[in-house]
């Protein structure tokens, strides 16, 4: 019945079950962090992101399997990636950007 | 009239049409959420002061605990069809179905919480907060009449309710609190009103579980009728589940951030 499927490699459990515990892993190790005191809000702030990051990256990489995908695939998310950092950095960069009569807190 | 490519690749693209689609919509998902990230940042650094542990951190660990099993049930189900395990295919998405279900389940609760949690300013300056246990039969606001009745307790300043895990915070004493309608000066539940924080909460989470809700609408759909599909046309069903997967753990991504960003921080 299944004969004309397409020759994709099928993903070991083994590894999917392995990207499972770590992402449950760094769910604990994120909220163990933000009780942490680091210093500074901020610091907590990048922490708390980095390993979202990294989560984000063994979801997108692993599960939805961007990292064996077809360049077309890959080169729509990456310019997706550099709209979103702009999107972000010009947030960011707004903060500093007030006009001079602008009463900050 | 026979759909082209929804099984072969397209020469040009190199995958089936579906997997673009769904590829380039997740891409304007990502600055959809960006948008609002961005009005959360904006939103936060403009703020006077930022609440923190308005939230049940246990309540949203267990949620992100719940949809990280929903997307490798999601992976393991795609996987089941791949190598000719119908029944299994059967058996991850219920799982998954479950997980969705146990995710809003446990989201309405908390979003319950928050509007039967009241604040109130005091005649006198001072601020009672707590959650509403009940308001007498003859209450009302306007005509100052009847009384309200809350568990929780009173602070001299609006700002100490903000930081709920500052040392002091955490030793606070709730008990019942009945307050009469002439010593209200103003009263609010933590809906999406209350201030910018519960607006942005509420704005986030709640596009996240219509997403939650599309996705699992599409899932159970996949899993009941929509699976007929498997005994006429087993690749194209493949490539069916393989996509509403996509779209699953996308989703599962942008919970990944938000956690911490409205828990945690």
């Amino acid at each position: 019945m299944n004969d004309g499927r397409s020759p994709e490699p099928v993903h070991s459990v083994r590894g999917y079950l392995f990207v499972y515990f770590a992402l449950l892993a760094g769910t604990g190790l994120t909220v163990w962090a933000s009780f942490i005191p680091f210093g500074s809000r901020e610091i907590n702030i990048g922490i708390a992101l980095l390993i979202a990051g990294v989560k984000a990256f063994l979801v997108a990489g692993y599960f939805m399997h961007l990292i064996s995908e077809r360049k077309m695939i890959c080169n729509v998310m990456g310019f997706t990636a550099f709209f979103f950092l702009s999107l972000m950095f010009l947030t960011l960069y707004a903060m500093h950007d007030f006009p001079p009569t602008t009463v900050t807190h | 009239m026979d759909i082209p490519y929804t099984v072969q690749p397209r020469p040009d693209t190199g995958v089936y049409n579906a997997k673009m689609g769904i590829w380039l919509f997740l891409a304007s998902e990502v600055m959809l959420f960006g948008g609002l990230f961005s009005a959360y940042v904006l939103l936060r650094v403009g703020a006077d002061a930022w609440p923190h542990g308005w939230l049940n951190i246990p309540l949203g660990t267990a949620n992100t605990f719940v949809l990280i099993t929903s997307s490798i049930t999601t992976v393991l189900a795609w996987v089941s069809l791949k190598n000719n395990q119908f029944s299994r295919f059967k058996l991850f998405h219920a799982i998954t179905l479950v997980c969705a279900l146990c995710f809003l389940g446990i989201k309405s609760f908390e979003y319950r919480d928050k509007f039967m949690h009241y604040e109130i300013t005091l005649a006198n300056g001072k601020f009672a907060d707590g959650h509403l246990i009940g308001k007498s039969r003859d209450f009302d606001l306007a005509k100052k009449t009847g009384s309200v009745t809350l568990h929780g307790y009173e602070v001299d300043q609006e700002v100490d309710l903000m930081d709920l895990h500052r040392p002091e915070a955490r030793h606070i004493q709730r008990e019942e609190i009945t307050i009469p309608a002439v010593e209200i000066k103003k009263m609010g539940n933590y809906g999406p009103w209350h201030n910018t924080y519960t607006a942005i909460y509420f704005t986030l989470t709640g596009l996240h579980a219509l997403h939650v809700i599309g996705g699992a609408l599409v899932i159970g759909f996949l899993w009941g009728p929509g699976s007929r599909m498997w005994k006429t046309d087993p690749e194209r069903f493949t490539n069916r589940v393989e996509v509403s997967g996509l779209f699953w753990h996308f989703v599962d991504l942008i919970w990944i951030f938000l956690f911490p960003v409205l828990y945690l921080l």
